[in-house]
């Protein structure tokens, strides 16, 4: 019991259980707003491991983001397989790809930019190899075939089964966050990201750590792909391999703050809600109005809070002491 | 697959052509980068300004394309000097990431302010120049890429001699060198940064009024352009400046070769998997380190 009472479990847990009442009470578009959150919360969440955690930032998260959805889409509407079996070997697979680039960049010393323009160019690289294949739809992609309310394969006639998975699903990414955070794995990560020959001085294998960061985070974001598909019943190319997506999943956690347990999650609770209100807004005269907004946060919180909302409110908590500091310091002058 | 030699030498011959202007755009980026070490993902969105500023004098103005020029140079240096100083020099100083997600954005900006104001319409235009071709034995060759070739090539040349000859271009060339040195020898390296920055956009200018008669201009132009440039200034070293050059051809055979040869788009793979082993084997770019 003497854990429950911490607020740092408590708060949390009090939190679930109010979000797990929420179906009860809010109107389907709450509910389709709160999916959207939480799916970004969680997507943004497993970016965070390799992107925040060990300071590797791939702007091509969208590569294990299409291979999830891909691998559990196919399975389901060419073989009959359900989803909830075809997530986890869509997210083997694009453990494997991680895996792959992981080994691939971080073995040949690839960071910083440049590890950000290989994650671009393979996913990009993915756009025209799905494009071109027609097994898997070509261009056209694939739709989820509507088999009726089947919670067994992961459909559902109401918005709220989706809630619930995707629910559970950013809590678990939440929780495994922060359970690493706390543990060799999450220290070596941060080691890794602060300074790395310090790390590979003190007996850390940051090459191993690198490639752990990569793994995880690409099958975490796959299993994201396969709920996102089940969730919109269809995927393409360029809506799962492009550009946008990669630019969705980073950006909640880049606002919310870096390498921190709960900014992902906060940078999608803030931001998701605003953007498709501007999309509901002006959705009929512009498809873009919540990339415009997107771009604008980015660039606004790279010009004056660079370590995101997070750092922010870090800050006005710490103002009062700086301020009572200023203060001897004037008295000791 | 039918393979024909008339195939393969038409691919080489456009491969050429576009790949001058994949290099002029591709030497604006690397300008910038060899400088101030910003790597700009809004550049591609850059051009895409200037297309339509081109654009819009072609169609409603009834201009010669190649005289917007006058106009979309002076106004892309004059885009790029306002960007540079409004949001770039603040975060100078941060990590490169930061700078990273920030032109990101930018580009997200720029790209959906321009599908508000010019809606996702796919616009080209018809110049006297557009279906000119000349045949060159069963190739053909058409006039306004050939026209784009040599106008990127004399851009470059100006570019190039501008940077070697003058003592302003010596000082850019510096503060990329040694950026403290250069400092210490009394370059206002703040102000060749503003220059680079600018300059580095004003190719883009010369790119945007060559292209318009022969490509088509959109708010998502930029996208492959963007990433085009990319590829090639990583293949021809990190601003490197003939490297960039050559690189451009290399890329612009690749994707017309490729689309020869290939089915569909798989070309467009081709060029990202030369993109990955370049950044994997030979980060500093074919010629091996920066050389200016």
């Amino acid at each position: 019991m003497s854990t429950l009472r911490k607020p740092s479990v408590f708060v949390p847990a009090v939190l679930f259980a109010l979000l797990l009442a929420l179906p009860g009470v809010a109107s389907e578009y709450v509910i389709h707003l709160s999916v959207l959150v939480l799916m970004y919360a969680y997507l943004a969440t497993a970016w965070n491991i390799l992107g925040g955690y060990a300071g590797q930032h791939s702007l091509g998260h969208s590569l294990f983001l299409g291979v999830g959805a891909y691998t559990s889409t196919f399975l389901f509407v060419q073989m009959g397989v359900t989803p909830w079996l075809g997530m986890w070997l869509g997210a083997i697979l694009a453990g494997v790809v991680g895996w792959f680039v992981g080994y691939l960049c971080f073995r040949y010393g690839i960071k910083g930019p440049y590890f950000a323009l290989v994650t671009i160019a393979l996913a990009e690289a993915a756009v025209y190899i799905t494009s071109n294949a027609s097994f898997i739809g070509g261009a056209r992609g694939l739709e989820v075939t509507w088999l009726g309310s089947r919670p067994d394969l992961m459909q559902f006639n109401s918005k709220s089964g989706y809630y619930y998975i995707i629910l559970v699903m950013t809590a678990l990414a939440i929780i495994l966050t922060k359970w690493c955070s706390q543990r060799g794995f999450g220290f070596r990560l941060v080691a890794v990201r602060e300074n790395e020959d310090a790390a590979e001085a003190l007996g850390v294998n940051t090459l191993r750590t690198k490639i752990q960061a990569s793994v995880l985070s690409a099958a975490l974001t796959a299993l994201g792909g396969s709920f996102f598909a089940q969730y919109f019943t269809y995927i393409g190319p360029k809506n799962v391999f492009g550009e946008v997506p990669s630019v969705q999943i980073l950006l909640f956690a880049i606002i919310g703050g870096l390498g921190t347990v709960w900014g992902p999650a906060l940078g999608a609770l803030i931001l998701v809600p605003v953007a498709e209100l501007a999309r509901g807004w002006l959705g009929g005269s512009f498809s873009g109005a919540h990339l415009l907004l997107y771009g604008t946060v980015l660039v606004v919180v790279m010009l004056f809070m660079p370590k995101g909302i997070i750092g922010l409110l870090g800050r006005i908590r710490l103002r009062p002491v700086r301020r009572r500091q200023a203060r001897v310091e004037d008295d000791v002058t | 697959m039918i393979f024909s030699t008339t195939l393969l030498a038409q691919a080489l011959v456009s491969g050429t052509l576009i790949g001058g202007v994949f290099a002029l755009i591709a030497v604006g980026l690397t300008l910038i980068w060899g400088v101030m070490r910003i790597i700009n993902f809004a550049h591609g969105e850059f051009l895409m300004i200037g297309m339509y500023i081109a654009y819009f004098l072609v169609a409603t103005g009834h201009w010669n394309p190649y005289l917007t020029i006058f106009v979309t140079v002076p106004a892309l240096f004059l885009f790029g000097v306002v960007i540079f100083r409004t949001i770039i020099h603040p975060i100078l100083k941060y990590p490169a990431m930061n700078q990273i997600m920030l032109t990101l954005g930018l580009s997200l900006i720029l790209q959906n302010l321009a599908l508000v104001i010019f809606k996702a319409d796919v616009l080209t235009v018809q110049t006297p120049y557009s279906r000119l071709t000349i045949p060159l034995g069963e190739v053909i060759v058409r006039v306004p890429q050939a026209i784009a070739f040599a106008g990127s090539g004399v851009a470059a040349v100006v570019l190039w001699l501008f940077l070697q000859r003058t003592d302003t271009g010596r000082a850019i060339r510096a503060a990329s060198q040694n950026r403290d040195a250069a400092m210490l020898m009394g370059i206002d390296v703040e102000r060749t940064f503003l220059l680079a920055f600018g300059i580095g956009s004003a190719c883009l200018g010369v790119a945007a009024s060559l292209m318009v008669p022969f490509y088509y201009t959109s708010p998502t132009v930029g996208l492959f352009f963007g990433l085009i440039a990319f590829v090639v200034v990583v293949l021809g070293g990190m601003g490197n400046f003939l490297g960039a050059l050559v690189a451009g051809l290399i890329i612009g055979l690749t994707e017309a070769v490729g689309a020869a040869l290939l089915p569909g788009t798989l070309a467009r793979v081709l060029t990202f998997g030369i993109f990955t082993l370049a950044l994997l084997f030979r980060p500093q770019g074919i010629f091996g380190g920066r050389q200016q």
